[in-house]
């Protein structure tokens, strides 16, 4: 048997830059082959909106009331956006401590494999996923009655703030997962979900009590979703704080500081794990 | 002079009250097998993580193919292969997309990945389920495809970490195999089990680990002989032949024979193996003894224990290191 000739050690920046990118390359390519062969994974992530939509827009919707007036679904449907992006740290979270326990992170890390690289490629795994999650339920957001009033562009850049933050989260999703077992991980929507509920996600902080609205309004979902409906023009935008009136700056410089955080923390507690 | 492939000095490492490692000493000669035995919890696991980089020691120092494991761990991870305790095969792909991805990562080009997959796929028996999905192998497949993508860079040194428990005999051959292959290129291998049987056929060089430390070293003979070599046992129809059948057996052992009066059973350590089972065998037909069984087997982990420590391998962990009867080879 010939022996394979080994590269050279990247010794530059350029380098490494390079290998980091074949790596994430290489690496989310796995986890594409998985949603390909597994795609009931992506309808786990959609029957939960899917769900609700149905129960708060139909069951419930007729009780509730748009500050402001407006229909109640067009009103709903940027909240599940946006929940659906903060819900996806599930997976991400699963998945981390999955391969994690299964040793599949042990043989990366055993290996000369950049880190940095192996966790992009999870990132755009998740990126990718997130955005047909996103597609999917936006057309299903069509049929019951959402648009996107104010044009493809800032449709466009609302999709864009809902991705930012899904960015942002799967940095906290991967930290999350190289600390937790993957029992652990399976528990991790229970401290979501209560976060997903203080938010102007399914009612306008308006109509809550003046100390839940302080918190739901500074909520990053909130922040995310706020901005949506600005840039979607629905009904039920808040109102009357600095937090509400600036939605758009809010929902970049969240994501961006949860990012700043999270993403050296991932990279360092990955090269450290068990050290 | 000898090379050392593997050079360990004085690991520790510690788990709250756990001494997982407690001056873990280790030299591997390169080219050759070293065979890390010991029980569950003795510490093989994390001596394999930290000379593997994936742990930093609390003390000590360790090279690996020449380079320090924490000092210089790129360098180390460019040599080394590992097949961790539990196979980290990708079970949604196919056995060939498992090895391309891990060639790719080994920065091998998308061609040369292809040439190197092919050949260690045909070389570790699977070329013929290539394109199975993983999750329809067996446990002795996965084994082996875990150990092809340890051996992608052809290593100087590779881990593995109980590359047979829980495989089936003929599974267990195939690994062997394999193993026995790698090492005829010149990879220096460490391979942890907890049997003294495995070790014996593949190793070279055998290291006892109790507690975190290496209670003794040496090639399989030297142990072996330090143990009393190869076992003999006899089960007895009646119960009550039992002191005829170990006074026997006593003139052929090399220490005195253990009874064990539930299983009717007599074993005792033996020297010369064909004859011990011919004296045995006739003595015992001229007695008249009505004999179920007359076996010649390795000594268990067990008995490798009892004679080196005075305990079985059972009750580690209850008694300081520092009390236990230290054999040292
Ligand atoms: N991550 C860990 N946290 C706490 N204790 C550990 C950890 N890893 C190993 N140990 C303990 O260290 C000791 C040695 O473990 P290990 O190296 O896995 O042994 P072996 O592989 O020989 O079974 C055991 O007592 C085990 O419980
Ligand atoms: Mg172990």
């Amino acid at each position: 048997m010939s022996m394979p000739i080994a590269p050279a050690i990247p010794t530059t920046p350029a380098e490494r830059l390079r290998w980091a990118l074949s790596d994430a390359w290489v690496v989310s390519g796995r986890e594409l082959i998985h949603w390909v062969r597994n795609p009931v994974v992506i309808l786990n992530t959609l029957l939960f909106p899917l769900i609700m939509v149905l129960l708060f827009g139909y069951v419930f919707g007729s009780a509730m009331r748009v500050a402001g007036g407006g229909d109640y679904r067009e009103f709903l449907m940027p909240g599940m956006f946006g929940q659906t992006m903060v819900f996806g740290v599930i997976s991400t979270v699963y998945v981390v401590a999955a391969n994690a326990a299964r040793g599949v992170t042990d043989r990366f890390r055993s290996m000369p494999v950049s880190s940095f690289g192996v966790l992009m490629g999870r990132v755009i795994a998740d990126m990718l996923t997130s955005t047909l999650d996103l597609v999917i339920l936006m057309l299903c957001g069509l049929l019951v009655g959402w648009r996107a009033h104010h044009g493809l562009g800032s449709a466009l850049a609302a999709a864009g703030l809902l991705l930012l933050l899904r960015f942002a989260l799967v940095w906290v999703g991967i930290c999350m997962g190289l600390r937790l077992t993957p029992e652990g991980a399976g528990a991790a929507w229970m401290p979501l979900f209560p976060l997903t509920l203080l938010a102007n996600t399914f009612v306008s902080p308006e109509l809550m009590p003046a100390w839940l609205r302080i918190i739901a309004e500074w909520n990053p979902l909130s922040a995310t979703v706020q901005a949506c409906r600005e840039l979607f023009g629905s009904p039920g935008l808040s109102g009357g704080s600095w937090a509400a009136e600036h939605a758009i700056e809010l929902a970049i410089g969240w994501p961006l500081l949860i990012t700043v955080i999270f993403l050296p923390l991932s990279i360092r507690r990955y090269r450290r794990l068990n050290r | 002079m000898t090379r050392f492939a593997i050079e360990a000095e004085g690991l520790r490492k510690r788990y709250g009250d756990t001494h997982a490692l407690a001056g873990f000493d280790l030299a591997v000669a390169e080219g050759t097998v070293c065979g890390l035995l010991g029980p569950n919890g003795a510490g093989k696991t994390t001596a394999v993580r930290i000379l593997s980089t994936l742990l930093l020691p609390d003390g000590g120092t360790a090279r690996v193919a020449g380079f320090d494991v924490v000092g210089d761990p790129a360098q180390v991870r460019y040599r080394i292969g590992l097949a961790g305790q539990q196979t980290s095969v990708d079970e949604i792909l196919t056995g060939r997309e498992n090895l391309r991805m891990w060639a790719r990562l080994f920065r091998l080009g998308p061609r040369e990945a292809k040439r190197r997959t092919d050949e260690l796929l045909e070389w570790f028996g699977l070329a013929g389920a290539a394109d199975k999905r993983v999750k329809h192998y067996s446990g002795g497949m996965r084994r082996r495809l875990d150990l092809a993508a340890s051996f992608i860079l052809a290593p100087r040194v590779l881990f593995l970490d109980e590359p047979t428990t829980g495989l089936d005999p003929r599974s267990r051959t195939e690994v062997w195999r394999a193993v026995r292959d790698l090492v005829a290129q010149g990879t220096t291998v460490l391979l942890t089990t907890q049997y003294l049987d495995e070790a014996d056929r593949l190793a070279h060089q055998i290291a006892v680990l109790d507690a975190g430390m290496v209670i003794a070293d040496g090639s399989p003979s030297r142990l072996k002989s330090m143990i009393g070599g190869d076992q003999i046992d006899v089960v007895v129809r009646d119960a009550a032949d039992l002191p005829s059948a170990a006074r026997i057996i006593a003139r052929v052992a090399d220490a005195s024979p253990e009874i064990d009066p539930d299983a009717a059973r007599v074993t005792a350590p033996v020297k010369d193996p064909l004859e011990a089972i011919t004296v045995t065998a006739r003595e015992l037909r001229d007695a008249g003894l009505q004999v179920e069984d007359l076996t010649l087997r390795r000594p268990t982990l067990d008995e490798v224990f009892l004679s080196l420590t005075g305990r079985g391998a059972g009750a580690d962990g209850d008694r300081p290191a520092a009390e236990k009867g230290m054999v040292r080879p």
